[in-house]
């Protein structure tokens, strides 16, 4: 589904990127793990152009997303995309977070959005607060909320930027809860998270990134249970005490 | 005791003379060759400088401030060619305006419009109302800028992970937060505008602050004429503050906890 061919990324003189090439398949969960400074972040955020490559080349559905002449925002309604800060529009209702976007892009009639992002709310157990604005909500609620928003689009797949670095630690929970009933439904996910047991529960694919490149990459047994390079054991010792 | 009585009927006369006095001056400087008639006219032309500065000032404002702010954040990631250096020298002359506008006194500004640039124009109110806007424009542009700036990079990336365009996305989601944060400031400088249009008869308009003085030159009894002018400005002004604050406690409705 998407094939990143040796992306490289530079912010100024600093190579953040040095080379990256994945291949994502459908349905696959991949979730990328990494210090801080890795590049994890800016590879997940290559792969809707939030971010744009220096160079290399990443395939979205056999389309060149790198392409000059490719229309990035018809890809990216194919890509939902999570948030560490949430990012949710403060000027608007719950409803209207969740429905601006599929009713402006002609996608759904406002009807249709708005019994859509009843069902969507309802799935994570916030249809009592559609009429709410984003204020009102505590940190793990706003967070379902994005992810309900991004679900709005029908999308493709799934992007997590750290969804739950920002919050409490009691709040984790119930977000990870809806990212792995998420995964059980089959989407095709991509997740940058410092949440071990997430990825060693959910993930098909654990990814080790560390300077740009990545060390390791195989199933979670493998990457969890018998690491073989010495920077991948050194962070599990680290993030697993 | 009587003593008392009489201090206080010399009293009751005295006033009755101010008075009269003050009747009089009212009937000298309002109605004596319905002189009521040039603040009416003086206000109105005021109320029409202002409002129509208003919208030339608004419409450069924003205009200058979502160029300013979009190549702000987006040069260094736009390709070179023909599009960044037009974009580029836009950039240039929008930060020259502001620069210039800003830097010299309304009152040049408006001599300069009057007398150089419009001079073959014998329409005051109109090259005032001009002067205004472009002069207005500058402030605008900067409050709005300031404003775009402020909202909060994720807002941008939220939008356009969705898939809205950079327009979609501005107009759908950065715009209503910049107008609320904004709203305050911008009554603020509205406020300015309707009393900086007082020195439109420098050129020979007869605004309300015109009007005022040339009844005081007349009558040579300064008091009721400027007195009433002050507060015309301050019931405007006042007005116009109840007017915004009514609006901004409506667009406050996301703010309740």
């Amino acid at each position: 589904m998407i094939t990143v061919n040796q992306l490289e990324k530079n912010f100024g003189d600093l190579q953040v990127l040095k080379g990256v090439n994945q291949h994502i398949k459908k349905g696959e969960k991949v979730v990328l793990i990494g210090p801080s400074g890795s590049g994890k972040t800016t590879l997940l955020r290559c792969l809707n152009l939030l971010e744009e490559p220096t160079g290399g080349t990443i395939f979205f559905q056999g389309e060149d997303i790198t392409a000059p002449q490719c229309d990035i925002n018809k890809i990216r309604m194919k890509m939902g995309m999570v948030f560490q800060q949430f990012n949710l529009f403060p000027h608007l209702s719950i409803l209207g977070n969740i429905t601006l976007a599929p009713v402006k892009l002609g996608l759904k009639t406002p009807e249709e959005a708005e019994k859509d992002a009843y069902e969507l709310l309802k799935r994570v157990g916030l249809q009592d607060k559609a009429l709410n604005y984003p204020r009102q909500l505590s940190g793990g609620q706003q967070q379902r909320i994005a992810i309900v928003r991004a679900l709005a689009m029908n999308p493709e797949v799934m992007l997590f930027d750290e969804p739950t670095s920002a919050l409490d630690p009691e709040m984790v929970g119930e977000v990870l809860d809806v990212m792995k009933q998420l995964a059980a439904e089959g989407m095709t996910m991509v997740v940058v998270t410092h949440e071990m047991g997430f990825a060693r529960e959910v993930a098909d694919r654990v990814v080790f990134m560390d300077e740009g490149v990545v060390v390791e990459e195989g199933s979670p047994e493998q990457v969890f249970g018998n690491p073989q390079q010495a920077r991948t054991q050194d962070f599990l010792k680290k993030v697993l005490k | 005791m009587e003593q008392i009585m009489l201090w206080f009927e010399q009293l009751k006369d005295q006033f009755l003379v101010w008075f009269e006095q003050l009747k009089m001056e009212f009937v000298l400087n309002f109605v004596t060759q319905n002189r009521w008639k040039l603040l009416l006219n003086g206000l109105g032309n005021t109320l029409v400088m202002t409002i129509f500065a208003l919208v030339i000032g608004v419409l450069i404002g924003v205009t200058v401030a979502v160029l300013r702010s979009t190549w702000e954040t987006n040069h260094t990631k736009m390709k070179s060619g023909v599009g960044k250096f037009f974009f580029s020298l836009a950039n240039r002359i929008c930060i020259l305006y502001t620069t210039i506008i800003r830097g010299t006194p309304v009152v040049v500004q408006l001599l300069i419009l009057y007398y150089i640039v419009f001079a073959t124009s014998k329409n005051g109110i109109a090259v005032a109302t001009f002067a205004f806007g472009l002069n207005s424009g500058a402030y605008v542009s900067e409050i709005v800028r300031g404003g775009i700036l402020s909202i909060e990079k994720g807002q941008m990336e939220a939008g356009r992970s969705l898939g809205l365009n950079y327009v979609q996305t501005m107009w759908y989601i950065i715009a209503p937060q910049v107008f609320k944060n904004i709203l305050p400031t911008l009554c603020n400088e509205f406020i300015s505008l309707l009393k900086e249009t007082s020195v439109a008869g420098y050129v020979a308009v007869a605004d309300l602050t015109f009007a005022g003085n040339r009844i005081r030159g007349v009558t040579y009894s300064p008091f009721m004429p400027l007195i009433a002018v002050a507060l015309i400005y301050l019931v405007l002004v006042t007005l116009l503050t109840w007017l915004v604050g009514k609006l901004e406690r409506r667009l406050r409705q996301s703010d309740n906890r």
